[in-house]
């Protein structure tokens, strides 16, 4: 006798409801309210249950637990693997092949070519000496701790997700500031992109790829950073001065010519900060991409916590911070560059 | 005045901003007004009724206070908005049949824009913002340098050309953009309140300069001002513009001598009518009595009579151009123009 049972009857559904009595597994709670030998008891109105998928299914068993739905999800899924695999698999195929190639170029270039191959990009970016002696100073301190070629194992997998946000993010910012529809429906999937939690982005991964293909951190890291790269390129285009994108109009510019011409240099500055910000969420993202066998110093600190060793995990958790510092000086020295050389006002 | 050929033409233009401006539109044309029908439908009436002439190789000057409607009209000259009704004829064609590509070689061919904001693109030198009209037909910068050189030295920009825009002054930006207008060698150009956003004594300067310029080129010029001491000194054709319809268009003297409605009369209250006014306008063809004090030119204004007369108040000159007599101006009708007319009446 469950709480809802009056209900059914009320309606005139018991019929139907026991066409499906056919009894599934029974729940923990079944099973501890049998042996407690209780279950006729008459429910108090303070004890009233909610009317949830379990509480009814007490009553009427054509009602689906709410088990069936995770469980219902899952079987979803599993039955549309294949087919998704097929698809996704050859798509996503470059991604391991250019994780690998770069995984395998930063760390078998022996030391002394690899760091001022690294400092001679850092000049290119920053333009400025005093960054590239920082960040010379950093690697040099990573190195002497002898976590030279983890560090350089995280920096492969930044550079190729991050360039790989670009190239996706930049685009498909420029078509949200261009179509106010497709920025209604892009939002949301933005919104929950940055807020689900980055593990629960690993599970349906795992069921689709193999745990040693670099793809599937690939696309967990990539899923996760290529946020704000499209956010603020869709920001700042849509932040362009409309008196200029008038002018531009009055002078008969194409829309390709305002684009290229006027649009993206005056929202450099914006997407910029995206391509940073971009930056820095892959390499929050890669300690949890460990988990999923992503190389790198991420593995070193998942080592501290499964094993406590507390200096290991310290170390290796230190030097992801001074990564992202290095990281973080060379973008914001180009930022600074760009807008130098163009403040609007 | 002799009859010059009309360069540009609006005919029975319409503009109403809202859902439905067809619907709004039968309505205004049964004659209902701009705000019942805002009241009664949220539609508000941008233009009504406009019919203006742009004669070429002079300044048409279209006068209001904010919210007439004047920077409406003028962006539809280029169709930068779009008509609810009407036509706008450039050369006899009508441009609102005209599709994107006929619209865009007319924008960069036909017809160049002065913005109040300048509107100049920060991310360009000096040079190739003045040279973006020819840059957008597709010229290389080695060739449309020149031209924009030439252009920027005659507003008085030499060896400015490497600067960027933020590092000018707001003058001086606003002869770059006069600069840029000039340089597409376009027969008409559109100023948007040009100069309204300079003080007072460069925006002296920059009237002097734009009226030195149209000495030379004899371009179509459609000025949009909220200044009428702007649009007295710089006009050929004035027409004021009050709610979205054309309150009186004439040469600037004649509404000055004969305002049409008590609105323009309270509008010209404030001028300083010596300086405006000149001679040709009072003068008359018989010579009254007395005796002929001296000779003025048909342009000069009657603060030069004045002050040519001493102050006595019973001097007659003799208008002459060249050797030829046009006709007598005596004090006595000096000082009856000085008067406006409402409070003569």
């Amino acid at each position: 006798m469950a709480t809802y049972d009056g209900l059914f009857d009320g309606l005139g559904l018991r019929d139907w409801c026991d066409t499906e009595a056919a009894d599934g597994p029974m729940s923990m709670a079944d099973l501890l309210a049998k042996t407690q030998g209780g279950g006729d008891a008459a429910t108090s109105l303070r004890d009233l249950p909610f009317p949830s998928l379990d509480a009814l299914h007490d009553a009427c068993a054509a009602i689906p637990q709410s088990r069936d739905l995770t469980q219902g999800l899952e079987t979803g899924f599993l039955g549309i693997r294949d087919a998704l695999r097929v698809v996704v698999d050859p798509l996503t195929q470059p991604l391991s092949w250019a994780l690998e190639n770069m995984l395998w170029l930063m760390t078998q270039t022996p030391w002394w070519v690899m760091v001022p191959v690294l400092l001679l990009v850092t000049w290119a970016v920053a333009r400025s000496w005093k960054v590239v002696g920082f960040v010379a100073l950093m690697i040099a301190g990573l190195a002497f701790v002898d976590h030279y070629e983890v560090a350089m194992q995280t920096l492969a997998i930044i550079f190729v997700c991050a360039f790989i946000c670009v190239l996706l993010g930049v685009p498909i910012g420029i078509a949200m500031s261009r179509s106010d529809r497709l920025q209604g429906i892009l939002t949301p999937v933005l919104d929950m992109l940055q807020t689900l939690p980055p593990f629960v982005y690993l599970i349906p991964l795992i069921f689709l790829f193999s745990v040693t293909e670099p793809k599937l951190y690939g696309i967990a890291v990539i899923l996760y950073a290529i946020v704000p790269v499209v956010r603020l390129t869709n920001l700042g285009i849509r932040l362009v001065d409309p008196d200029v994108i008038e002018a531009a109009d009055a002078f008969g510019m194409t829309k390709r010519q305002k684009l290229f011409g006027v649009q993206i240099p005056l929202a450099l500055p914006n997407i910029m900060a995206g391509v940073n910000q971009t930056i820095m969420m892959s390499l929050a993202m890669v300690v949890i991409a460990s988990m999923v066998s992503a190389p790198g110093l991420g593995i070193l600190v998942l080592r501290g916590i499964r094993n406590l060793e507390l200096g290991v995990g310290l170390v290796a958790g230190l030097g992801i911070v001074v990564l992202a510092i290095a990281l973080d000086r060379v973008t914001k020295a180009a930022l600074a560059r760009i807008d130098a050389s163009q403040s609007s006002r | 005045m002799t009859e010059q050929t009309v360069k540009v033409s609006i005919r029975n233009l319409y503009k109403i901003f809202g859902e439905d401006p067809q619907g709004a539109l039968a309505k205004v044309r049964d004659g209902m007004s701009k705000p019942d029908l805002l009241d009664q439908t949220g539609h508000v009436l941008g233009l009504q009724d406009i019919n203006v002439d742009m004669h070429e190789g002079k300044i048409t000057v279209i006068m209001g206070l904010s919210g007439s409607g004047k920077s409406t009209l003028i962006r539809h000259l280029n169709r930068l908005i779009e008509p609810t009704a009407g036509e706008v004829l450039v050369n006899g064609e009508d441009i609102l049949a005209w599709n994107d590509a006929q619209m865009r070689s007319l924008r960069r061919e036909t017809m160049s824009m002065v913005f109040q904001k300048f509107a100049l693109l920060p991310h360009r030198t000096v040079l190739e913002n003045a040279g973006m009209a020819l840059a957008t037909r597709g010229i290389a910068r080695e060739d449309y340098e020149a031209e924009a050189r030439k252009w920027l030295a005659r507003v008085g920009l030499e060896g400015q050309d490497e600067q960027y825009p933020h590092q000018l002054s707001g003058g001086m930006q606003q002869r770059v953009g006069i600069a840029r207008a000039l340089a597409s060698n376009s027969d008409i150009m559109l100023m948007d309140e040009a100069f309204s956003a300079l003080d007072p004594l460069i925006r002296t300067d920059m009237q002097d300069l734009l009226l030195e310029l149209q000495e030379e080129l004899h371009k179509t010029i459609i000025f949009i001002t909220h200044d009428l001491d702007e649009a007295l000194k710089l006009a050929d054709h004035l027409v004021i513009l009050k709610d979205g319809a054309v309150v009186q268009q004439d040469e600037p003297q004649q509404i000055l001598l004969t305002p049409s409605d008590p609105y323009i009369e309270e509008f010209v209250a404030d001028i300083n009518r010596a300086r405006v006014l000149r001679v040709r306008s009072i003068m008359s063809r018989e010579a009254p009595e007395g005796e002929v004090a001296g000779d003025v030119a048909p342009g000069d204004n009657l603060e030069s009579v004045i002050a040519k007369a001493g102050g006595e108040a019973d001097r007659v000159f003799r208008v002459t151009r060249g050797d030829e007599v046009l006709g007598h101006v005596s004090m006595v009708q000096v000082l009856r123009a000085l008067v406006p007319r409402q409070a003569a009446a």
